[in-house]
Formats: C-alpha cells, sequence, structure tokens
C-alpha cells in the first residue's frame, strides 16, 4: 500500500553545475523532521537523466535565459529617483546569501518576508518605482531567478525560530492539513509517497530549493506560490492567493523542510 | 402517449431511489450494503469511469493488470489485481464513498461526499466550490465502478 517506494529512483548521484558549482542533493534532515525522513532529496533526484542533464550545464538550462533578463532589469533605472538595483547592490553577487536564508524575519515590516517581497519593498521605498513587479509576473520571477542563481551552492538555512516562530507554525499546520475536495495534504503526496509514481509522475519529497524553477511543461520559469497553487487546484480545492500571508507561511515552513540541501534556481522540473 | 409516460413514470421512480451523499448508511466496518440507485452496475462504463482522468483517475494511484492497455498505472495505493476476492461489493461500494472508515487518513479520496470539506474547489478550476457541490462520481457511477471492481478475481 501507501509507503515510500524509492525502487525506481536512483540515488547517489552527485549534480555539480558547470563542472564547479557543487549542489548537495540529498543529505540528513533538519532535526525537526528526524523520525520522519531519513534523508531529504531535492526534487533533481526524481527526475530523468535528461531533465537532470539540463540542469548540470548553463548552456542546457533554459532557465538561465531568465537569469539574463533579471540581470538587464538589475542594470536599468527604474522609478523617480533614477536608480538602478546596482546603484545599490553593485552586483547580484552581492546578494549570493539571500535564497539560501529567505523567507526571513524583517525587523522593519515586522513580517516574515520572501525574495518577491523583498524586491517589491526596494521596489516601492527605495526607488519611487509606480508600478512595481506584480508578485507572479514575468519581471519578477526573473529577478528572482537572478538572485537565485548567484546563491547556487549554498547550504538551505532559513530561521525558523525567534520572532519567524509564529509564522514558520501556521506553515506546518497548512502542509498537514487537507484541502479540496480529495482531501489531500502536501504530506499525503510529499512525506509519505515521495518516490511513487502518481500516474506519469514520480513524486519528490516537495522541497523549494530550486526555486524559481524552470518547468518544461510551462515553458518558463514558475514561482513557489505557483507551484503551491497547482498542488492545492490539483485536489479540487480552492488554492491561497498567490503573495498571501498563507503561502508565506507555507513557503518558509516548506523551505525549512530543506535546511540542508543547496540553492539549486533556476532547477530544471517536468 | 402512453409509452412516453411510463418512461417518464419509470425515470421519476428511479430518480427517488437514488441515496444521496448525506444518507448513505454505512456499517461500522466501512461497508455500504445498499445500492445507492437499485440499478444494477454496467462493469464496462465502470471501466470506463475508473480510467478517465476527469472521473475515477483511478490509475493514478492505482495499477490493474486488466487494464494495461492503458498507460501510467500508478503505484501510490495497491494493486486492485484480485480486489474481488479481498472484498465483498458492500465492501467495494463502501470503500468507493469514503474509505476513512476502513483507512484512516487514507489519501483514497472519497468519491460520494459532498461536504466536510477544508477550502474545496469548483473542480479543477480554483475557484471556490458551488453551493450545490456534486459528488466526484454519481450515484450509478460508483455502482459501475463496483462492477468492473467485482470482476476482478485473478491475481
Ligand atoms: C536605494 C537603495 C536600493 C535600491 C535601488 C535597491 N535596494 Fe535592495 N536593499 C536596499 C537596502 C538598504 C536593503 C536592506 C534593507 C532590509 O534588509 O530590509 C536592501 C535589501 C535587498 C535584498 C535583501 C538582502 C539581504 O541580504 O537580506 C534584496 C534581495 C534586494 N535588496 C534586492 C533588490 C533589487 C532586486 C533591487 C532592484 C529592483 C533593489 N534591491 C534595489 C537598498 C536598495
Ligand atoms: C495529489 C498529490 C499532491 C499534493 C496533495 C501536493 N502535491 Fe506538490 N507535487 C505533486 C506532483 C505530482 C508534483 C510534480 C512531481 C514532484 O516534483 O513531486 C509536485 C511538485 C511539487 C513541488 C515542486 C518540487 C520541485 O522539485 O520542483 C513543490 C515545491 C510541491 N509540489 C509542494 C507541495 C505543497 C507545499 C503541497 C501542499 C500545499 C503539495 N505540493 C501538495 C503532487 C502533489
Ligand atoms: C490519490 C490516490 C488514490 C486514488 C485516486 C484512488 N485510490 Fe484507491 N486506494 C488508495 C490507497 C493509498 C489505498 C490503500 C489504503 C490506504 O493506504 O489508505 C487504496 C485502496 C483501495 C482499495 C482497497 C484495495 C485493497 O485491496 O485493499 C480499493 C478497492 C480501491 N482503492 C479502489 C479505488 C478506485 C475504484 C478508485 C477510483 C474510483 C480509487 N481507488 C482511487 C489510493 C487511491
Amino acid at each position: 500500500a501507501a509507503g515510500v517506494g524509492l525502487a525506481d529512483i536512483r540515488t547517489g548521484d552527485s549534480l555539480v553545475i558547470n563542472g564547479e558549482i557543487e549542489i548537495v542533493t540529498e543529505t540528513a534532515p533538519p532535526p525537526f523532521l528526524e523520525g520522519v525522513f531519513s534523508t531529504i532529496y531535492s526534487g533533481w533526484v526524481f527526475r530523468t537523466d535528461e531533465t537532470r542533464a539540463m540542469e548540470a550545464d548553463d548552456f542546457d538550462n533554459p532557465g538561465m535565459l531568465y537569469v539574463e533578463q533579471g540581470l538587464e532589469a538589475f542594470n536599468t533605472a527604474m522609478g523617480t529617483e533614477g536608480n538602478s538595483c546596482a546603484t545599490c547592490h553593485e552586483t547580484p553577487e552581492t546578494l549570493s546569501t539571500v535564497r539560501a536564508t529567505y523567507p526571513q524575519w524583517d525587523e522593519e515590516h515586522g513580517t516574515v518576508q520572501t525574495v518577491e517581497m523583498q524586491i517589491l519593498e526596494c521596489q516601492t521605498e527605495r526607488m519611487g518605482v509606480a508600478e512595481p513587479y506584480g508578485y507572479d509576473s514575468q519581471e519578477m520571477r526573473n529577478m528572482a531567478a537572478l538572485i537565485a542563481s548567484v546563491g547556487r551552492g549554498q547550504t538551505i538555512n532559513v530561521a525558523i525560530d525567534g520572532p519567524a516562530a509564529e509564522t514558520w507554525a501556521l506553515g506546518e499546520e497548512i502542509y498537514y492539513t487537507a484541502y479540496g475536495q480529495m482531501e489531500l495534504s502536501c504530506a499525503h503526496c510529499h512525506e509519505r509517497n515521495y518516490g511513487n509514481l502518481i500516474r506519469a509522475d514520480h513524486l519528490s519529497q516537495g522541497q523549494v530549493n530550486g526555486f524559481p524553477t524552470y518547468r518544461l511543461k510551462n515553458a518558463n520559469i514558475v514561482s513557489v506560490h505557483n507551484r503551491f497553487r497547482g498542488c492545492i487546484r490539483d485536489t479540487r480545492g480552492e488554492p491561497y492567493a498567490i503573495g498571501s500571508p498563507e503561502f508565506v507561511a507555507l513557503e518558509l515552513y516548506v523551505a525549512s523542510r530543506g535546511n540542508g540541501l543547496s540553492v539549486e534556481g533556476p532547477a530544471v522540473r517536468n | 402517449m402512453l409509452l412516453a409516460a411510463t418512461i417518464g413514470l419509470a425515470a421519476t421512480s428511479l430518480q427517488a431511489d437514488v441515496i444521496a451523499p448525506g444518507d448513505v448508511v454505512m456499517t461500522e466496518y466501512g461497508e455500504v450494503t445498499e445500492s445507492l440507485t437499485g440499478v444494477p452496475g454496467d462493469p464496462a462504463r465502470g471501466q470506463a469511469i475508473m480510467v478517465d482522468r476527469g472521473q475515477g483517475n483511478c490509475l493514478a494511484c492505482h495499477q490493474v493488470t486488466a487494464l494495461d492497455h492503458e498507460p501510467w498505472h500508478g503505484e501510490v495505493g495497491p494493486s486492485l489485481d484480485g480486489v474481488a476476492t479481498r472484498w465483498d461489493e458492500a465492501a467495494l461500494r463502501g470503500l468507493l464513498v469514503n474509505a476513512d472508515t476502513v483507512f484512516p487518513d487514507s489519501i483514497m479520496p472519497a468519491f460520494y461526499k459532498v461536504s466536510g470539506f477544508v477550502r474545496p474547489g469548483d473542480g479543477f478550476t480554483t475557484r471556490p466550490a458551488p453551493a450545490d457541490l456534486q459528488p466526484m462520481l454519481a450515484a450509478q457511477d460508483i455502482e459501475d465502478v463496483v462492477a468492473f471492481l467485482m470482476t476482478l478475481t485473478d491475481y
């Protein structure tokens, strides 16, 4: 019956991007998941050889085209102050620790912020951008992909204690809630059935270390919240809104389930 | 005229015999002994419902050798080969109506249930469910799927 079936999955392979960035695709779980998982796996492990290979070289990774667009926007002035991101942050590389540590508590705003929220903050509060990027817009995904790409190889380490603890607990509650007419929780599929085929797809552990992710199905990069939305829709459920406090909390919680894996975005998935 | 009237009457009484999702009587072992419609199930139709991704979509989770001509059988649930030797008709009907009595917190959806959900949607649209949310399978669909499952006697 239901259970973890890693029979068809080849574990133990390593991913090295461009022959230099070493990616941890399987490792010991964070302390709060000991007893749930013996090993946590990147979604990369569950994909076909072809899909895996696309991620190993930037020339083969279609997600990198969006990173390039993000880089162009990074260096382009926007808003009434005449600043570009580069005015204050010089190069994207100065933001290389961001992806591994977000979502993160923001003292000034008294809330947990995702990378997208932080970008919006800089646009609206520091650049005078009248029409900031939509949370799930192409421009936002490009910028988020740029910020992920410069953090590749860093170990995911989001803080779940202190002021973030309450948000994290909400995320945990959402993770284990059975949604929709099919009454399925994230855990039903990604904790209790990873490795198993659901129709033609091998279920992964539903990690977010590869986001924004290039999805072959969409022929574009997709955001974390877009993926959450799709997974709840597939339960015949009504998803929370993209950018909602519920999805921010869920993102923090799910990201923390990957503490110990590497930043991979933009990853390649089907 | 007379014939039409008779058919109309038959259809009406047929409707009246359908047990609504809220009225299904389940035994403490999760069996539903009474047919939901009183109309014998059609195994051929049941097979089609099981395969259809918009209806039963049972193959998303189950392997069935008799349906090998269909691609992609899932591994989330057990193989249904020989299922009729493990469960009788009342038990199979009960599993489809709501498997939670037999398998608590099962990943298998309850196919004949219309309330008690968290954020139910209108199918796969992401919109909230309408007030008159229909069960995932209609009463006769359940009977037809049960009839097909009853043919699965071989391993
Ligand atoms: C006028 C200066 C300024 C501009 C222009 C600016 N930022 Fe920022 N940015 C800041 C400051 C100051 C912080 C730290 C504030 C905080 O942590 O809340 C920051 C923080 C960040 C962080 C989080 C860094 C961390 O280590 O937590 C990211 C990511 C970021 N900015 C991205 C961008 C992007 C992308 C743009 C362009 C769309 C941009 N910023 C434009 C000043 C700026
Ligand atoms: C009905 C089963 C099902 C449920 C319930 C479900 N998912 Fe998924 N999810 C999938 C499938 C199938 C995929 C694509 C294959 C894979 O990566 O696991 C997927 C992919 C993902 C991915 C992308 C993983 C990657 O490496 O790119 C994330 C993240 C994810 N799910 C998170 C969640 C969260 C959070 C929930 C609960 C809100 C959830 N899922 C509920 C089936 C499900
Ligand atoms: C999302 C996954 C899923 C779907 C869809 C699903 N099932 Fe199941 N089913 C299961 C699981 C898992 C079990 C085993 C019980 C458990 O662990 O909860 C099960 C058990 C069963 C059993 C009992 C099998 C045995 O031998 O013990 C039958 C019969 C069954 N399912 C029939 C169906 C039919 C018919 C459909 C479609 C109308 C269906 N299932 C759809 C997951 C699913």
